[in-house]
């Protein structure tokens, strides 16, 4: 597949659950380019995980169409299994299993490796790639054991590496991080920033985290089932986000007069805010013929811009 | 090829996990205990004049089947547990068909059956059953068809159960009477027709009867102490078995894709 041709294709998809009147997600359309790192972000109930289980072939469609490495994922799901790895919202390894058994479950699901009862039995070259991920995440010392045993950051990373034993061209992940200490996501992050370069694989990410999207290549936010906005980050930034100027002087009324002289809307009466809208800030106060006593540049955090945008 | 690989990791899972469930394993020596210890020794006693059989051999085989039907059947619970721990996502966003998770779920949960049935057979002989190699020989293909038929059975009404939690209450409902309408405990050739019609539709009336067939075959006791003829039980239960199993697949599927 060409580089720049989309891998995940999602064209007027709609879902409506049973005994639900108004649907969970509405007309949601999406593209992702190969290699590219997605983000779907929106707050709890937004349709983020609805959308995610359509694309991973685990709940059916009402209307609109999916098609994932250009395979619809209702006709051609086992295929589509086999070139996604999913981490779920809620951990799906198996508690009475050591973590290695986990990965050997995995590996043999997806006929990597024919069955052998015990870890030792495996093939070398299984055992060597156990390892070689094992020691990546340091839990060399826990593969043995139990999962009851792991804490909620080594169950994620567990998930990851399993999810990544098959290497799958797309990576989905659902909101990966619910659960997790700072210090856990931050890990976690790393980890997977990590793996996205080295294996140069697609990542689909959903989360209500916002500094989590903020490396993604492509952000759509998602509110109320709908699509509210798609762009990069920092186009998302230079949209949604109104840079201001706040100037002050001791001669307040000679300023506004000036200001108003030069067309430049401003909201109060000293200190002034001025909207920038593309204005150089440094331009705008050397124009200045006015003695100025005080000079801020805000910019919001994309937090505050990304709220404003789903309140409206 | 994959398939096949795929189905022997899920077997080969709920066998790894009863190898570490110490409770499941105690309590599957306990029941037949209890069963052919007390029930089998007091009925042989109290009836055994009445019947040209040994009463406490009847119980005895009849345990065994149930034990080997419900053992399975209660397993695919596990389909229920798998669902709530969230496990059941990682199979289902596996490569392999749903038929293929569903056959390596009852093949699994049979050869755990069929470990677990090795203690009713060591128990039964200390309690006073008789039973020889030959029987014993002749009991395996019985047993693997009543295994798995108690799969299908489990599967169509765990498909139907949302939790485990209501697993745990109906299950007992669902079983506790085909216990007696099997004839597990005592001879159930005539019934009242009510008790008759409800007793020929307990799925695990087939079972025992087939069990009981090959345990006293070649003995004038075969006569008396079963229904029908072996292969009769076991065409009754391979049609049972494939409608549960067709249907209770549908179900299952169309419970975890269509919500």
């Amino acid at each position: 597949m060409a580089k720049n041709k989309n891998i995940i294709e999602v064209k007027n998809l709609t879902k409506i659950y049973k005994k639900e009147k108004t649907p969970a997600i509405e007309n949601v359309s999406l593209n992702v380019k190969k290699g590219k790192f997605y983000a779907l972000l929106g707050p709890n109930g937004a349709g983020k995980t609805t959308t995610i289980s359509i694309l991973t072939t685990t709940l059916t469609k009402f209307s609109g169409e999916v098609k994932i490495a250009g395979l619809d994922v209702e006709k051609n799901a086992q295929k589509v299994r086999q070139k996604i790895g999913v981490i779920f919202q809620k951990p799906s390894l198996d508690p009475n299993l050591t973590a290695e058994e986990n990965i050997r479950f995995h590996a043999n699901l997806y006929g990597l490796y024919f069955f052998r009862p015990t870890y030792r039995a495996m093939p070398e070259s299984y055992r060597k790639r156990v390892g070689e991920l094992a020691s990546l995440l340091g839990i060399e010392d826990s593969l043995f054991k139990q999962i009851k045993t792991f804490s909620g950051g080594m169950k994620r990373k567990l998930e990851i590496v399993r999810g990544l034993m098959h290497e799958p061209e797309i990576l989905f992940l659902d909101e990966p991080t619910t659960g997790l200490d700072p210090v856990s996501r931050k890990a976690l992050w790393n980890y997977l920033n990590f793996v996205r370069l080295e294996k140069k694989i697609t990542v689909f990410l959903t989360t209500h985290y916002l500094e989590e999207a903020e490396d993604a290549d492509v952000v759509t936010i998602i509110n109320n089932g709908k699509v509210v906005f798609t762009e990069s980050p920092a186009k998302l930034k230079e949209k949604i986000i109104d840079n201001y100027l706040t100037i002050d002087s001791r001669q307040n009324k000679k300023l506004a007069k000036e200001l108003s002289k030069k067309t430049i809307n401003y909201q109060g009466d000293g200190p002034f805010r001025i909207k920038l809208n593309g204005i150089k800030p440094g331009t705008l106060i050397q124009s200045l013929k006015t003695p100025i006593s005080q000079v801020d540049v805000r910019q919001p955090s994309l937090e505050e811009a990304y709220l404003n945008l789903i309140n409206e | 090829m994959n398939e096949l690989n795929a189905i022997i990791t899920i077997a080969a899972r709920d066998v790894i996990k009863l190898l570490r469930d110490r409770t499941r394993i105690v309590g599957t020596f306990l029941f037949p205990l209890v069963f052919i210890g007390f029930l089998g020794t007091s009925l042989d006693s109290s009836l055994s004049g009445q019947v040209d059989f040994n009463f406490l051999d009847f119980v005895f085989i009849g345990v065994l089947a149930q034990t080997l039907f419900q053992s399975t059947a209660a397993g695919l619970i596990s389909l229920i547990e798998d669902r709530q721990n969230d496990f059941s996502q990682e199979i289902f966003i596996a490569p392999i068909s749903r038929l293929g998770i569903v056959i390596g779920k009852i093949i699994g949960e049979s050869i755990v059956s069929l470990i677990l049935a090795i203690g009713i057979l060591i128990i039964g002989p200390i309690l006073g059953a008789s039973i020889n190699l030959t029987q014993i020989i002749y009991l395996l293909p019985a047993a693997i068809a009543t295994v798995l038929f108690g799969g299908a059975f489990g599967l169509i009404v765990m498909a139907n159960l949302a939790s485990q939690r209501s697993a745990n209450q109906i299950f007992p409902f669902l079983l506790f009477p085909q216990f007696f309408l099997a004839g597990v405990f005592t001879p159930i050739k005539e019934l009242p027709l009510p008790i008759f019609i409800l007793s020929r539709i307990s799925p695990l009336t087939y079972p025992v009867d087939l069990m009981r067939n090959l345990y006293y075959w070649g003995t004038p006791i075969r006569e008396s102490g079963t229904l029908y003829h072996p292969l009769t039980d076991l065409v009754i239960m391979a049609i049972f078995g494939g409608i549960f199993l067709t249907i209770g697949t549908y179900i299952f599927v169309r419970n975890e894709t269509i919500r």
